[in-house]
């Protein structure tokens, strides 16, 4: 029994970041349909930028500011520089701009800092919590609090704010949100800014755990890919219980079978998705309306 | 001054003149009606003076103001909104929230303050579910207030657009083929709300294929032909040229009219 407590706790801190990759997704992609594949550059940003601020002499909470915050800039300049000059362009093009960008960022990435991998303390010691026999690190609980403060501020944003809404009506319907004088240009920007802000702080909590280097993105950006498809893409909440549930399948593979086929989970399940319920756990079934 | 003036206004697509050197005025409260077979630019004309196209030649002027090619989202907040032939909805919201996103502009909204639910946002979201009640009210829509839009006809719809563009509160509101689709007792229905817009003050610039109701309320017509205007005047003028009845009937019967 500790045994599969400890396979729980582990899949849920590492499933949260995968969460918080997914939201990163369903905004982009609710803002515009558009899958962004350097969602994972993001979470790697996060990470190494906070490293070497970090290392350069800056207090933890002032590196990490400063990772979200070029992350932030990273994000904006990909959309007004590669997304939107593109605009009207299919969706699988735009899809594929995403992945040559975050090949760019990585390359990038080597060159200014190093190919080394690095990690910086954890926030609040190592030292491990005893959980139902097994145990916990203190960062798990940061990540894992991480990802459920980002989806009920997310939630609240969508459901209460003006903007938040002004966000959802371009989704729907880019046009129409438009016609009623939202500045839906304004609202892309806004959401690769608040993407690149959520997979920053993804990076930032989870480098303690699990290391960070200049190729951790690609792996990333296909987990939460996985848990964004899981969970039904543009959806949220799917977001959320997609990650977790990846994270837990994917501990409990390891645990169970051979920690080999760890990775082979993510994959299983985009498979099994797509043949089983295209639409994932949450998604909207669509309907064309002719 | 015109509230919109249009001068020579023209678009290619590929070498096609969709639209060419076109040019009319509207007047505030005034009803004009552009007509014209099908493909003779109608839709490509509001297309371009409402910000979804970038003419290649010519003017748009509102209120004065030199709007040509200007994006959709600026022109709303200059008072110009519009409806579409093949509508353009938020299928997934309810019928209430389509038109309170038309009145997105008017409220003003603090992230901070929305987040905290404070008494200043509740009330603001009162007020403007109150206004969009009586928007649904006037298309004749109250009763479908909470369904999802997506579920309604396609006559609903066309009213529901009409509802989330008087939201704005427009000084002139485009509206695509309103009628297209409708029944008899639908067309009348929004036949009424034309006019009782334009009566309000709102100018109507009106694409519509329905001949009776375009004669019956317009002030003012506009007559299309292969992206020309090949006349204008109000509805008895046109009716009687014989240029527009070529144009609709073939040349053939312009003749005969003459004759007859």
């Amino acid at each position: 029994m500790p045994e599969l407590m400890q396979f729980l706790l582990s899949g849920l801190t590492v499933g949260a970041v995968y969460a918080l990759v997914a939201l990163g997704f369903t905004i982009i992609y609710n803002a515009s349909d558009v899958v962004n594949f350097a969602q994972g550059e993001f979470v790697m940003l996060g990470g190494m930028i906070t490293v070497f601020a970090y290392g350069a002499g800056a207090p933890l909470p002032l590196a990490a500011a400063v990772a979200i915050l070029t992350t932030v800039f990273v994000g904006v300049a990909l959309n007004k520089l590669a997304i939107e000059p593109a605009r009207g362009a299919p969706v699988v093009s735009l899809i594929i701009i995403t992945i040559g960008a975050s090949i760019l960022i990585r390359g990038v990435t080597q060159i200014v800092f190093d190919k080394q991998i690095h990690r910086f303390p954890a926030f609040t010691g190592d030292a491990p919590i005893p959980f139902f026999g097994a145990t916990l690190l203190p960062q798990s609980l940061w990540v894992v609090g991480g990802a459920l403060t980002v989806f009920v501020g997310l939630y609240l944003f969508f459901t209460k704010t003006l903007t938040g809404k002004a966000v959802l009506a371009t989704a729907n319907n880019r046009l129409a949100a438009q016609l009623v004088g939202i500045n839906t240009g304004w609202v892309m920007t806004l959401s690769f800014g608040l993407s690149a802000a959520i997979g920053a702080l993804a990076g930032v909590l989870v480098t303690p755990i699990t290391l960070t280097s200049y190729d951790v993105g690609i792996g990333l950006a296909l987990k939460g890919f996985a848990a964004a498809m899981l969970g039904g893409m543009g959806n949220p909440k799917g977001a959320l219980v997609g990650g977790l549930l990846l994270g837990v399948i994917e501990a409990m593979t390891a645990g169970y079978l051979s920690s080999q086929y760890k990775d082979a989970a993510a994959f299983v399940v985009i498979l099994a998705v797509l043949f089983a319920m295209p639409q994932g756990l949450f998604g909207a079934k669509s309907t064309e309306r002719v | 001054m015109s509230l919109l003036q249009v001068d020579g206004l023209g678009i290619e697509f590929g070498g096609l003149k969709a639209v060419d050197n076109v040019g009319f005025k509207v007047e505030p409260g005034e009803i004009v009606s552009v007509i014209g077979p099908n493909g003779a630019g109608k839709t490509t004309l509001f297309n371009m003076i409402s910000g979804i196209y970038l003419p290649k030649a010519g003017r748009v002027t509102l209120a004065g103001q030199d709007v040509t090619g200007m994006e959709p989202h600026l022109l709303a907040r200059l008072g110009l909104s519009r409806t579409f032939q093949n509508l353009q909805i938020f299928q997934h919201m309810s019928v209430l929230e389509n038109v309170v996103a038309g009145f997105h502009l008017e409220e003003s909204g603090n992230v901070l303050s929305d987040l905290f639910a404070l008494p200043g946002s509740r009330k603001r979201a009162r007020t403007v579910r109150a206004k969009a009640e009586v928007l649904l009210a006037r298309v004749g829509l109250e009763r479908a207030a909470g369904a999802e839009a997506g579920s309604l006809s396609y006559g609903a719809l066309k009213r529901l657009e009409i509802a989330r563009a008087l939201a704005l509160s427009p000084k002139i509101l485009l509206l695509d083929e309103p009628a297209a689709g409708c029944n008899a007792v639908e067309t009348e229905e929004i036949d009424e709300l034309i006019a009782e817009v334009a009566k309000s003050g709102v100018a109507i610039l009106l694409v519509e294929h329905d001949m009776k109701l375009v004669m019956r309320i317009s002030n003012h017509i506009v007559v299309l032909d292969h992206g020309e205007k090949i006349a204008e005047g109000d509805p008895e003028t046109v009716s009687r040229n014989p240029d527009v009845i070529a144009a609709y009937l073939g040349t053939a019967a312009a003749q005969e009219s003459e004759h007859a």
